[in-house]
């Protein structure tokens, strides 16, 4: 599927809760389910600080796409990068380049991704297009 | 001014912004540590002040000029009777705590710190009083020392005389700590200090809205603290230094306002407190702040401490029956800065559930990382009240601990 493709997924599911807890309780699910991150790659040079939580993002190249896998210690926090991941992991880096992620405030989570909320969110997403930036390049 | 009604329900019609909604809810405000509410006749002292005589001070000659100046400096005399200084000029306005111990870390240790010499804080400091010290500490290779801490988060004072020495210049330690909300003992902290010739700088970030001060009591040479923490606007601050010492001292920053004669060849500087405070102040903060005092001062500190003495109780009852809390900071004295953890669960989750119920409440490491690192945990979830918070506010709370705990844990 394509970015927009599962964006717009995502979007219809999200438009099925009818208020912020089954939002909520949908992301901790997520967050739940999401399959762990290899140990190896939950290093030091992996973590990306936030004040709030830790992320650990790693990535690579297969085929021409791009995969990635993290975490998180906190659960609200790793199920918005299950959907991150969900979006931008297995495309082609100018895809993932190129993404706007509207699905973010389609379905109302634009706070959890502002600067200010210091959760390693953000600092995750340009972590992510750094990658595509670096692997477009090889 | 009219007389106050000693009834929170009365008082809370005081901050207009408590009465606002948050993601749909009534709000529950209990980040007070982080920063206070203000009084309407706060907000309303700013806009009059830009409304009606909004000029620069100490400059003109003309009448709004004047008028700006002495409202100016009615508020640094309100400031000097609020924390019990002997003068006015002992009063030096600032932007906030953490400017104020940047100015006594760099103008003062600039002329006193010297090689191998020590300066003291404690394990409970936030960031602002850790980091100017260790950047001196630095620049003169002087040796910064930390007081120790035991679980309870109170500090370990009877091997005061381990750290401060012939060695110490200066001790700076927090009267409230805002991670824990231990009071500390600072009294024999200052006499230990002064007993050996060393100088103390007390942050009072945490302990200016929760009782009374005296300076001259304490006998500290330095006292900080931030206006928006005292019900008072962002951006202004209050260093209190004894007029020898400050005499002494070099200015921090250079400007207009605190010189007395400017040439290419030689600058004389101005006496204090104008040599510390070089350019255009917050003139609309000093007289929010000034009013925010008044303001605390009709409603009392017997009534404050009454009722945030009533929270804090109930508060921590609450939080001890609820399956898995874990208050960190079990301090004898405490004021109502209540940090918790909750088994299993992370702070910033719950935070966020908290957040969606209209609860807003302070999670993370509270800019005292060595404290989180000391109890081994990332953060806390902390609760910290004011005396406008009620009953309400603390059912509100445990209804949502119970929910995100209803919701996160698997
Ligand atoms: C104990 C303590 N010291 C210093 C500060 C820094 O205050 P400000 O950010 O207003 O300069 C704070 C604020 O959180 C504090 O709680």
């Amino acid at each position: 599927m394509t970015i927009e493709e599962i964006e717009n997924e995502i979007i219809s599911e999200f438009s099925m809760f009818g208020d912020w807890m089954e939002k909520y309780e949908y992301i901790i699910e997520l967050g739940n389910d999401m399959p762990v991150i290899d140990s190896t790659y939950q290093t030091e040079e992996n973590l990306i600080p936030g004040c709030q939580s830790r992320v650990w993002l790693h990535a690579e190249q297969k085929e021409g796409k791009i995969i990635f896998t993290a975490n998180s210690d906190a659960i609200i926090t790793k199920g918005i990068i299950s959907l991150l991941i969900r979006v931008l992991s297995f495309q082609n880096p100018e895809d993932i380049l190129s993404a706007d992620l509207r699905f973010v405030k389609e379905i109302g989570l634009t706070d959890h991704l502002s600067p200010t909320r210091s959760n390693g969110l953000v600092s995750m997403v340009k972590q992510m297009k750094n990658f595509a930036f670096a692997f477009s390049n090889v | 001014m009219e007389a106050i009604a000693m009834n929170v329900d009365q008082i809370r019609f005081d901050f207009p912004l408590l009465s606002q909604k948050v993601n749909g809810k009534n709000l529950v405000y209990l980040d007070n540590g982080a920063t206070t509410q203000k009084p309407k006749i706060v907000v309303d002292a700013i806009a009059n002040y830009y409304k009606e005589y909004n000029s620069n001070i100490h400059r003109g000659v003309h009448t709004l000029s004047q008028m700006a100046t002495n409202e100016f400096e009615q508020a640094r005399e309100v400031i000097q009777k609020f924390i019990g200084a002997a003068k006015k000029e002992e009063v030096i306005i600032t932007s906030g705590t953490t400017e104020g111990i940047n100015l006594v870390a760099s103008a003062w240790g600039r002329a006193n710190v010297k090689a191998g010499d020590e300066i003291v804080i404690s394990a409970m400091e936030h960031h602002s009083n850790i980091v100017p010290w260790q950047m001196i500490c630095e620049e003169r290779e002087a040796v910064l020392k930390v007081i120790p801490m035991d679980e309870n988060g109170e500090l370990i004072l009877n091997q005061l005389d381990e750290f401060i020495n012939l060695k110490t210049k200066l001790v700076a330690v927090s009267h409230v700590s805002n991670s824990l909300g231990t009071v500390n003992d600072i009294e024999r902290i200052i006499d230990r200090a002064h007993s050996l010739g060393a100088l103390v700088l007390i942050d009072g970030a945490q302990s200016v809205s929760h009782g009374p001060i005296s300076v001259v009591d304490l006998d500290a040479d330095f006292y900080v603290f931030s206006g928006h923490k005292l019900f008072g606007p962002t951006g202004i601050g209050v260093l209190y230094g004894k007029e020898t010492i400050l005499n002494d001292m070099p200015p921090y920053k250079g400007g207009g306002d605190m010189i007395k004669s400017v040439s290419f060849e030689k600058t004389t500087f101005n006496e204090i407190p104008h040599k510390f405070e070089a350019g255009t102040p917050n003139i609309a903060g000093g007289i929010g702040l000034a009013k925010a005092i008044e303001y605390i001062q009709q409603i009392g500190f017997d009534f404050i401490q009454e009722q945030e003495e009533k929270l804090k109780i109930a508060a921590t009852g609450m939080l001890n029956s609820i399956e898995g809390v874990r208050i960190i900071g079990q301090a004898a004295k405490k004021e109502s800065v209540i940090s918790f953890t909750i088994d299993g669960l992370h702070p910033f989750d719950v935070g966020t559930i908290l957040d969606q119920l209209g609860i807003a409440v302070r999670t993370g490491h509270h800019c005292t990382q060595p404290v989180m690192d000391f109890f081994g945990i990332p953060g806390t979830i902390r609760a910290s009240f004011a005396f406008y918070n009620n009953m309400e506010d603390i059912e509100a709370l445990r209804k949502g601990i119970i929910k995100a705990k209803s919701m996160l844990e698997i």
